[in-house]
């Protein structure tokens, strides 16, 4: 690892000055993607800006109809909310799917989602629940968020503040482990809210992204028959040693009925 | 950069100068000496490195020291209450034939300790291996592992630890 600059502001508004002006600075949530890649030097930051100190980034609220995520709650602490269980029970449980317990006591869901790891999880919930993600500069909504490969809408400097996902009326997400990674494979998310149904899949693509087909006909008719016929193309799909893009897509429709029909219990 | 650290190691107050860059696996392990605590990958994966940061399991080799300024560490080292009498885990991992090698044990017993007291003392064999998805052993098998953690919750739960 080649050695940077350390800093632990205690506000948000300290780490936005951190940033400022210094283009290789990188923020760190939980680390857990950033270490690693650090490790590897696989990239050189001039200057590490710690979140982990910033109180008020961390916890859930319910607003409403909203679950309220900050940046830097931990995947444990968001599979083991009271309110993200009885609100939207899926995103507990993808929570609870994420890596190993120790990976879950440290990764967030804020780094995750500004990682956009095309096999990471929250990704899909994002998408699929139609979230709003507030940075200290604005509101980014979850369609055009993902731009591909690890890369997203925010700009540099801006940071990720909390996630805000509107209750379902159902909803539930399956996911195709990697044996020994535990990212997923494939992982399809499934929402329905009044008659609007939305399906995102990750670890398939380059990022996550909708299912249009299985969309509009689960729209019709929210059974895992509706879309048992449908078909995702494997031309851009991911192939390596784990899989190949045609294997991937065939996942994503086993994923998929199986997510519709978890949704539906 | 040089940074100066403070941290409880095993109920002892520690402090020492890393860089910005020093893992703390590095710190416990060439700053302290203390090399109960293992590194068996460069991936985040295996687990021979957990440790207890306030309460929680953590893989030290994925924390950066600096990051454990003010924080209350465990580690294998600080388990047994005295040279003779170990913890409830460990003596359930020596019953059982729990190890082989021994170089993933540190971090199973410790992801093992942490998993228990989650599951407030109760856990079937599915949980247990289920929850083992982030410490690798390549002599075991696991068999005698899941066996060792099952025994351990119990006498956990009644030496109060
Ligand atoms: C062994 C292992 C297994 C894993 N398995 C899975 C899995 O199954 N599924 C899955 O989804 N993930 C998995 N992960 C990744 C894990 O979920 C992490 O949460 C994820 O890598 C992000 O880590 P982090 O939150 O610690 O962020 P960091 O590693 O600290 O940061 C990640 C990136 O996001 C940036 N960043 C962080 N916070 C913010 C913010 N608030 N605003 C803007 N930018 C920010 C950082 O600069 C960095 O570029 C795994 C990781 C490991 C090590
Ligand atoms: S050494 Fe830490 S996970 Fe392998
Ligand atoms: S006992 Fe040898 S690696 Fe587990």
């Amino acid at each position: 690892m080649y050695d940077f600059a350390y800093h632990r502001p205690k506000s948000l508004a300290d780490a936005v000055s951190a940033l400022k002006g210094k283009d290789e600075a990188r923020p760190m949530a939980g680390g857990m993607t950033l270490i690693p890649t650090l490790k590897q030097r696989l990239a050189k930051p001039s200057d590490v800006i710690d979140l982990g100190a910033i109180k008020d980034l961390a916890g859930v609220k319910v607003e409403g109809s909203n679950v309220v995520i900050g940046a830097m709650t931990r995947h444990f602490d968001v599979a083991s909310s009271a309110d993200v269980k009885r609100m939207i029970p899926a995103l507990a449980e993808l929570a609870g799917m994420i890596g190993d317990p120790a990976v879950r006591n440290r990764g967030t869901i804020g780094g995750s989602i500004a990682n956009s790891d095309p096999a990471a999880d929250y990704p899909a919930a994002v998408v699929a629940l139609n979230a709003t993600i507030t940075t200290n500069t604005g509101k980014h909504a979850a369609d055009g968020f993902f731009k591909g490969l690890f890369e997203t809408a925010l700009k540099d400097g801006e940071l990720i503040t909390s996630v805000s996902f509107p209750k379902p009326d159902k909803a539930a997400y399956m996911k195709f482990r990697n044996p020994a990674s535990r990212y997923a494979m494939v992982g399809v998310f499934v929402a329905k809210t009044g008659n609007t149904v939305r399906v995102a899949v990750t670890g398939a693509g380059p990022s996550v992204f909708r299912v249009k087909a299985m969309e509009d006909a689960l729209s019709k008719n929210f059974t895992s028959a509706a879309i048992k016929d449908i078909k995702v193309p494997a031309d851009d799909l991911n192939s390596d040693i784990h899989g190949s893009a045609e294997y991937r897509a065939h996942l994503v429709g086993v994923m998929a009925r199986r997510a519709v029909d978890a949704a539906n219990k | 950069m040089t940074i100066s650290v403070a941290m409880t190691v095993n109920g002892k107050p520690v402090s020492g100068k890393v860089e910005a860059r020093t893992l703390l696996v590095q710190f416990l392990r060439e700053h302290l000496g203390m090399t109960g605590t293992h590194v068996g990958c460069d991936t985040s994966q295996c687990g021979a490195c957990v440790v207890h940061v306030d309460g929680k399991s953590v893989k030290s080799c994925t924390m950066l020291a600096v990051q454990a300024d003010g924080a209350n560490v465990t580690t294998i080292e600080g388990l047994a209450s005295s040279p003779d009498k170990l913890h409830p885990m460990q003596e359930a991992f020596r019953d059982n034939h729990a190890l082989q090698c021994g170089f993933c044990t540190p971090g199973m017993v410790m992801s093992a300790i942490d998993m228990v007291k989650r599951h407030n003392y109760q856990l079937d064999e599915a949980t247990v291996r289920h929850e083992l998805e982030g410490n690798l052993c390549r002599c075991t098998g696991y068999h005698n592992i899941v066996k060792a953690i099952l025994a351990a919750a119990p006498a956990m739960k009644a030496a109060g630890v």
